[in-house]
């Protein structure tokens, strides 16, 4: 019997488990996927909002400026990328400054720091690519990015250095009630745990309706973006947002923590849940409007990878984390859409804030608060890197050339807990396939030694999911 | 952290890397030494291991492999030292090379000459645009041919190729012969990327149908490919609705075009040249930066390896003159710009300097569409000197014309010299 | 009387060939060198390639070598070859040139290996 089961590995099951990692408790992570981050938070713009657009009052107000403040301590402790770039909301016409006043008093409603509006040339001043159209822009200095993989990653990692088990490859298939506690059944197993926590992302309505009468429902709102070579990653410094619409926050125009530029998302509302496929269409239109924001829009070849992502979108525009009124010790982690990244660092105290006087556990005395991640050869400084060639001669040999990464970071990859199975599993903890080949020269080598470490032949190595075979 | 001086450091140990060594070390310099990445010499020639290559060089008929052999044999009959399993991290301005290896860790090099020889990379998806989910199953043609024919592994059995760049219609071929099914070789273009004996032997010989103006616009599947749509495009590259067809496949190859692999030259500063995003050379291949010369894929994509070697032969004995003429004048005069005329999308070299001017100076240049009976002219600040007729070009195959010395001699003053068609 | 088109296989220019057949007497044009016409000739006659794979190696660090038919073989017999190729394994060493396999299907040709395997 476990104590917690939560459902979903993606950045909000990650955070709750980090956190409820703190307490002697048998928690345990189930997840259809075979990786962390396999779904909403692997696909998504990677950005730490200032918590200006959320409707005051709300959840994701709240969370989302306490989770824009603690981003920085958290990957300091759990060793992610981060950056507080600053972002800004443009404006291009005199119809639209009635909205950024509006979203300038909402961010000061909602406790976002030191925001100003600025004329066009101000802006232009911070970022001289900013197209000649701009009259006005919001400056929000606590804006920032993140590596999604890594933060989510990171969370889970530590959760598991803390003793919470993961599951993978187990997808739900329903939960029934039983004496004191809930049967999570699972396509491999039962699992029985007294406290169900619901993170499922885009099926959470579908995990919700297991146990609930209550309605639910959550659409897929389709995001797509573009992403460009690293050549392009300085246009801008700051992560520059459209006057928001009614379905979102617009097409952004951003660079990546890594290094690139995004542009994107897109908002469609599909029916399919795992519609994560691009269109041209989609492609055409993020583009079409990051090009508004800018001068001199990078030329198509210059995009190294486009991408699609769900929003798990829930009808009431706001987070539901909270106890099922009709199932007692099931609690919902639903609706966690955009700011659900930047919320990251609360969201799991928030749940837990729900579970622990539920069952009144001790907090762990030995508790691991910090996680060293998977050291980037190329971005240490020389002596550091010389040092760590001594240690081990694998970090000298480079398998991905477009983003220099080493044999030692593919091996730390694949050993450290919670270790990468598969290639995209590799590359999301390392980077190696993620530059500008896009994993032409490095595939091979990488499978060796996938195959190689875990002893399982070529022809067995996944790219992400069971029958995503390579070859 | 050890630190080394070396006459010419030449980063790269494919066909150009070792034609740069040989033709350095033939015009006198010693100490050479080569950096490569891989762990044997011969570079991606030695994962091309079908016939064609060396008809100029040797007059027969060679695999990649045994091409690579005959330079690498002579790298070492001659002594000429390399480190494989290098990888170079940095080069500067000063020409110091940062390297890393298993067995000397980071060290770097001091090098009086650099040549750079990295070849080039394969254009990934993202850049064509293409829609669709992102399955497995999507490899570009040179990491299949890796797969088939170094691991000795298939990518898949039902292949759709996109591109008919000469890495896809070679890997139709191979794919072919080991038991895949090649449905279909989609070209965006009207006129295919490869040689034409490529067509005819890679294709035609199995019946393997070539679409031109054809791009795919859907790609199937969320785990592994399993099928993909692609429909005609119109005189803009727009796919034209209604025209849709779809191919059943759990692979699909791309072979769309590859990019020279430049990080390390644009990190040392040169100046690049957008169109060839190789970088900006003069006749000796020198590029903006003294003592640093480049040549083979990584200045612009060759189709013909013998051109590789007979480039690359240039840079060598070019950078050998500069280690061995150390101190020598600076050169006095502004170079001669060369420009691209009408039809003409870039030349190699993009100056001459004068000073440098032993013999003809060989101009390599791509047109920009296919052509019937043109004349090819080279034109003196606007002047037709001189043109040669041609039955046929096209993008896919690179053209050459040499610019006489004593034309040069000839015209003193001429400050630009264009190539592009000259009318009748 | 009989007209073919063929595209010069013998080198990268690719020259278009016009193949007349009449009878015994074959006329080419088109070629801009004497292997032109020698290839046009062949090609309507016997069609001949050569046909190069890899193959696995036993007791080396090499996994696989690249091998060719050290000529060309008749068309018709690519696939016979083939077949030939894929039951073969090589053990090192093994040096390019080395003969692989005699008369490969039958082709009166060798197999000859184009890497070498330490």
């Amino acid at each position: 019997m476990y104590d917690v089961c939560i459902i979903g590995a993606g950045v909000t099951g990650s955070s709750i488990a980090r956190e409820l990692s703190k307490y002697d408790l048998k928690t345990i992570v189930v997840e259809r996927g075979l990786d962390v981050c396999e779904g909403t938070s692997k696909a998504n713009s990677g950005i730490v909002h200032a918590g200006f657009d959320a409707e005051p009052g709300t959840l994701k107000a709240k969370l989302n400026r306490e989770g824009n403040e603690r981003m920085e301590q958290l990957s300091k402790d759990l060793d992610f990328s981060f950056k507080r770039n600053g972002s800004m909301v443009i404006c291009c016409e005199e119809s639209g400054m009635d909205t950024l006043k509006k979203l300038m008093s909402n961010g000061e409603k909602n406790g976002v720091k030191n925001m100003k509006i600025i004329s066009g040339d101000e802006a232009r001043a911070k970022e001289p690519n900013l197209s000649k159209n701009v009259i006005a822009a919001l400056d929000v200095p606590m804006g920032g990015i993140v590596c999604p993989f890594e933060l989510t990653i990171a969370l889970a990692e530590n959760a598991c250095v803390n003793g919470v088990e993961f599951a993978f490859d187990n997808e739900v298939k329903d939960i029934k009630r039983s004496t004191g506690c809930y049967k999570v059944i699972t396509s491999k197993r039962e699992i029985e745990a007294k406290i169900v926590i619901n993170a499922a992302g885009v099926y959470a309505d579908r995990i919700h309706s297991m146990v609930s009468t209550v309605p639910m429902k959550i659409t897929a709102r389709r995001g797509q973006y573009c992403l460009y070579d690293k050549q392009t990653g300085k246009m801008v410094s700051r992560t520059i947002f459209q006057l928001p619409s009614k379905l979102g926050k617009g097409v952004l125009f951003t660079p990546t923590v890594h290094g690139n530029l995004l542009v994107g998302p897109t908002a469609e509302d599909i029916d399919d849940k795992e519609g994560t496929n691009t269109t041209a269409e989609g492609m055409n239109y993020a583009r079409m409007k990051a090009s508004e924001s800018v001068e001199n829009m990078p030329a198509g070849r210059m995009m190294i990878t486009s991408f699609s992502g769900l929003r798990a979108h829930e009808e009431g525009d706001d987070f539901i984390i909270r106890e099922a009124e009709d199932a007692e010790n099931f609690i919902d982690a639903a609706g966690i859409e955009s700011p659900g990244l930047s919320c990251a660092p609360v969201i799991g105290e928030y749940v837990a804030n729900i579970v622990i006087p539920k069952l009144n556990p001790k907090k762990k005395e030995d508790f691991i608060a910090k996680r060293e991640g998977i050291r980037h050869i190329n971005s240490l400084p020389v002596e550091e890197r010389e040092r760590l060639i001594k240690e081990n001669s694998a970090y000298s040999v480079i398998v991905c050339r477009c983003e220099m990464i080493t044999e030692g970071e593919i091996l730390d990859a694949i050993h450290r807990p919670l270790g990468a199975r598969t290639l995209d599993g590799i590359k999301r903890r390392t980077r190696a396939g993620m530059g500008r080949c896009q994993a032409g020269f490095c595939t091979p080598r990488t499978m060796e030694l996938i195959s190689a470490e875990l002893g399982i032949s070529m022809e067995e190595i996944l790219k992400s999911g069971r029958d995503s075979h390579v070859l | 952290m050890y630190c080394r001086n070396v006459d010419i450091a030449i980063i790269g140990g494919g066909p150009a890397g070792l034609a740069a060594a040989l033709a350095a070390r033939e015009a006198g310099v010693q100490d050479v030494l080569i950096l490569e990445r891989d762990t044997k010499l011969g570079g991606i020639l030695n994962q091309c291991i079908h016939n064609g290559f060396g008809l100029h060089t040797f007059k027969e008929e060679l695999t990649g492999p045994e091409y690579a052999a005959r330079f690498a044999d002579r790298v070492i009959a001659e002594g000429i030292e390399y480190k494989l399993g290098t990888m170079v991290v940095d080069l500067s301005k000063d020409k110091t090379i940062t390297a890393m290896n298993r067995e000397d860790g980071m060290f770097t090099i001091k090098a009086k000459a650099v040549i750079l020889a990295m070849g080039c990379r394969e254009r990934p998806r993202g850049a064509l645009g293409i829609p669709g989910f992102r399955p497995a199953g999507i490899f570009s043609a040179g990491t299949a041919q890796r797969f088939v024919n170094i691991e000795g592994i298939m990518p898949g059995k039902e292949v759709v190729i996109l591109g008919s760049g000469d890495i896809g219609l070679i890997m139709a071929r191979r794919m072919t012969l080991e038991g895949a099914k090649v449905k279909v070789v989609a070209e965006l273009m009207p006129y295919s990327g490869g040689l034409k004996r490529n067509i005819v032997q890679c294709l035609n010989d199995y019946g393997i149908p070539l679409k031109l103006s054809h791009t795919v616009v859907d790609i199937k599947g969320k785990e592994r490919v399993e099928g993909v749509t692609i429909a005609q495009v119109d005189a803009k590259n727009k796919p034209i609705p209604g025209t849709e067809e779809f191919y059943a496949c759990d692979t699909l190859l791309l072979s769309c075009g590859l990019i020279p692999e430049n990080e390390l030259t644009t990190g040392a500063g040169i100046e690049m040249n957008p169109v060839t995003s190789g970088a900006v050379v003069d006749n000796s291949l020198e590029t903006s930066i003294p003592g640093i010369y480049a040549c083979g894929n990584v200045l612009h994509v060759h189709d013909l390896v013998d051109y590789v070697s007979e480039e690359a032969g240039n840079a060598g004995r070019n950078a050998a003159k500069f280690v061995l003429d150390a101190g020598r004048e600076e050169a006095g005069s502004d170079p001669i710009i060369m420009k691209t005329g009408k039809g003409v999308r870039y030349t190699v070299p993009s100056k001459i300097c004068r000073e440098k001017v032993e013999k003809d100076v060989l101009v390599r240049f791509r047109v920009d569409n296919v052509y019937k009976d043109v004349k090819l002219g080279i034109f003196f600040d606007g002047e037709l000197v001189r043109s040669v007729k041609k039955r046929t070009v096209a993008p896919g195959e690179m053209e050459e014309l040499r610019i006489r010395k004593e034309e040069l001699d000839k015209f003193p003053d001429v400050r630009e010299i264009t190539v592009g068609f000259a009318e009748d | 009387m009989e007209k073919k088109e063929l595209t010069c296989i013998n080198c990268p220019m690719g020259c278009q060939l016009t193949v007349t057949i009449d009878g015994k007497y074959i006329t080419v044009t088109g070629n801009t060198c004497p292997r032109g016409e020698d290839y046009a000739k062949k090609e309507v006659t016997d069609p001949r390639r050569i046909v190069t794979s890899s193959v696995p190696v036993r007791g080396s660090e090499t996994k696989r070598i690249s091998v060719k038919t050290k000529t060309d073989i008749p068309k018709g017999k690519i696939f016979d070859v083939m077949e030939v190729i894929k039951k073969t394994t090589v053990n090192a060493p093994i040096e390019i040139g080395d003969v692989v396999c005699e008369n490969v299907a039958d082709t009166g040709v060798q197999l000859v290996a184009t890497q070498r395997a330490k």
